[in-house]
């Protein structure tokens, strides 16, 4: 049996938290409502806790995976100005992404 | 046939038609645009339809002469998650809003190869989280059967398509059993394979160990002969299965005779048996009472099957669906595709990123990527996700285990029929209860079918029957033979809407 048990309530605090690891820039009206409900998700999926587990493995896929080879061989890729026509911002031939480093880096 | 005929019948006998010449696959094709372009404004099964690209492919077919060969000159509509080269696709997502793939997935391919026409991308929740149809970033669908009711998710477009006339049959795609559920709700027939027996090659990834893409269609039939066309191994696919397809469509016409002598069906006590009702509708649990009773007098031996860690499977597909969503969605980033926002020259990549995914995303998406990434973070993950994994471990020992004594495992594939729109989007604890009976299947990778068994108060209820890994040909079997015992699909009871009076009902 697990010893998992929700005494505290999920915080507006833990769910700012969890969203800036997530990379989500949520408002605070959404933190307030998320808050509330993902408590009452939370509440529903830790009944996962009254299992009986012991010496039971875990299971990630369904059927039995074993690593998949094929032969190294060079073959066409997609066109590069087919994948760039797909992107946000490109610039000479290649994807332009946000600036990376500070100012004073 | 008559222009309703075209869009009341089934593919194998459309199939016939076009083989037969009383019909062309452009006739065909514009029969089904035209109902799309009268009605589609009120039911909001698609979300891109080109007209003018669909009838240029049927005539391509009638002129090679080849209408009728196969499926060639059929059409079909698919969801909106299968990645298609050329033709938008958006999951449901405003952050893939214009997106035009550069590549067909495998399972548009094979439908290409086989000549089918596209009709269009039917709407789904986004990223295929829901099970409504209602966490569409771009419109609401409504049930066929009930216009003020859900068509089910996260399938609910194609669902809504098939049901309302508007496609012959579709592609979906079933995490937690959004091929099941919305079949069910909609009268129509789904299945989802065996996991790993139709390649996951261009399906925008929702939940990888999960994720299965499967046929809908008015009938067992016609959902054998889509799943012939899809299936089977692929490359492309690292979690494809190497094992040929078992045969189908001829499985369900041995199944339409009825005899089914001999089969050991077992029925789920967890799923809607005794003390384990609350949550469960009394029509749904009438029709399938009457359903069981059927199949006994086709021969088949019924017995009561326990399957414990079935009450679990709630919890635990709560908790690794979304932990594998927040590792997916990570792709979108604003870089590679899709939408970006606020990038002004001074931000940053993260917060370019935070801004571009808070915009881009809509509340559900982001409530599981939010419980994903608390489920995976350390200090919870063992208590979560890993005790999430072992849950997983016992309910396909139960499945093994259930397998030994019986072939076939039945239960309703619902509780409820169609709930109303809105009466679930503000409780995403009820809303998840939708899918109940559809996720021991799922988590196990088992093969698993929704057939429909009769109404309940005048709304479709859905009989689910699942079979042991790769024995998709049973439940294709014992669905067939349940459909011809309730005298046909149910889907030809849905009373027609007339050709000009969207929202009326014809007499």
């Amino acid at each position: 049996m697990s010893t998992l048990s929700r005494k505290e309530p999920l915080t507006r605090q833990e769910v700012a938290h969890l969203a800036r690891l997530a990379r989500l820039a949520v408002t605070d009206e959404e933190l307030d409502l998320f808050a509330g409900q993902l408590d009452a998700v939370l509440d529903a999926v830790a009944q996962v806790g009254k299992a009986p587990v012991e010496d039971v493995p875990p299971t990630t896929h369904a059927v039995p995976m074993t690593n998949v080879m094929r032969p190294d061989a060079v073959r066409p890729s997609l066109p590069r100005d087919v994948v760039l026509a797909g992107a946000p911002a490109a610039e000479d031939g290649r994807f332009r992404v946000p600036r990376i480093l500070q100012e004073e880096a | 046939m008559t222009s309703t005929d075209l869009t009341t019948s089934g593919v194998a006998e459309l199939a016939r038609a076009l083989a037969a010449k009383e019909i062309s696959s452009v006739e065909l094709t514009g029969a089904y645009l035209e109902r799309i372009a009268a009605e589609d404004g009120e039911l909001g099964a698609y979300l891109h339809v080109d007209r003018d690209a669909a009838l240029a492919r049927a005539a391509e077919i009638d002129d090679a002469g080849t209408a009728g060969t196969g499926l060639a000159g059929i059409p079909i509509a698919l969801k909106d998650v299968v990645v298609t080269e050329g033709v938008p696709t958006t999951s449901g997502s405003k952050i893939l809003e214009g997106w035009r793939p550069p590549y067909d997935a495998t399972v548009a391919a094979r439908l290409k190869d086989a000549g089918t026409v596209l009709l269009g991308k039917t709407n789904m929740d986004e990223f295929a989280m829901g099970s409504s149809t209602e966490n569409s970033a771009y419109r609401v669908t409504r049930n066929p059967w009930d216009p003020s009711r859900i068509p089910g998710g996260s399938s609910g477009g194609s669902s809504a398509a098939v049901a309302g006339g508007l496609a012959p049959w579709a592609i979906g795609t079933d995490t937690g059993g959004s091929i099941r559920q919305p079949a069910a709700l909609t009268g129509l027939v789904g299945h989802k394979p065996t996991y790993g027996s139709v390649s996951r090659f261009g399906l925008i990834a929702f939940s990888s160990s999960l994720d299965q893409a499967g046929p809908m269609a008015r009938s067992v039939l016609d959902a054998a002969l889509l799943h012939e066309a899809i299936g089977g191994r692929d490359p492309l696919d690292s979690t494809s299965i190497d094992a040929p397809l078992p045969v189908l469509a001829e499985c369900a016409r041995r199944g339409a005779d009825g005899d089914l002598s001999g089969l050991k069906v077992g029925v789920v006590r967890e799923l809607g048996g005794p003390g384990h009702r609350d949550g469960y509708e009394q029509g749904v649990l009438d029709r399938f009472a009457e359903a069981v009773e059927l199949l006994k007098g086709m021969g088949a031996e019924v017995r009561e099957v326990s399957c414990p860690a079935f009450d679990l499977a709630l919890p635990a597909y709560y908790l690794i669906a979304p932990s594998e969503a927040s590792s997916n969605l990570a792709r979108f980033d604003g870089v590679r595709y899709g939408l970006r926002v606020g990038d002004d020259g001074a931000r940053e990549l993260d917060e370019v990123m935070a801004l571009t995914r808070e915009a881009g995303f809509g509340a559900e998406v982001k409530r599981r990527i939010i419980l994903g990434t608390y489920a995976l973070s350390s200090g919870y993950y063992e208590a979560y996700y890993g005790q999430a994994q072992k849950v997983r471990t016992l309910i396909g020992r139960d499945f093994s285990a259930a397998f030994t004594d019986v072939d076939v495992l039945v239960s309703p594939t619902t509780p409820t029929a169609a709930f109303p729109i809105g009466s679930r989007v503000d409780d995403p604890v009820a809303m998840y209860a939708a899918d109940l009976c559809t996720l021991p299947a799922s988590l196990a990778g088992v093969p698993a079918i929704s057939v429909p068994c009769g109404l309940s108060e005048g709304l479709p209820v859905g009989f689910q029957v699942m079979a042991p890994a790769l024995a998709d040909d049973r439940c294709y079997q014992v669905a067939a033979a349940l459909e011809a015992a309730s005298g046909g699909p149910l889907i030809d009871q849905l009373p027609r809407r007339t050709a000009e009076g969207a929202g009326q009902v014809a007499a």
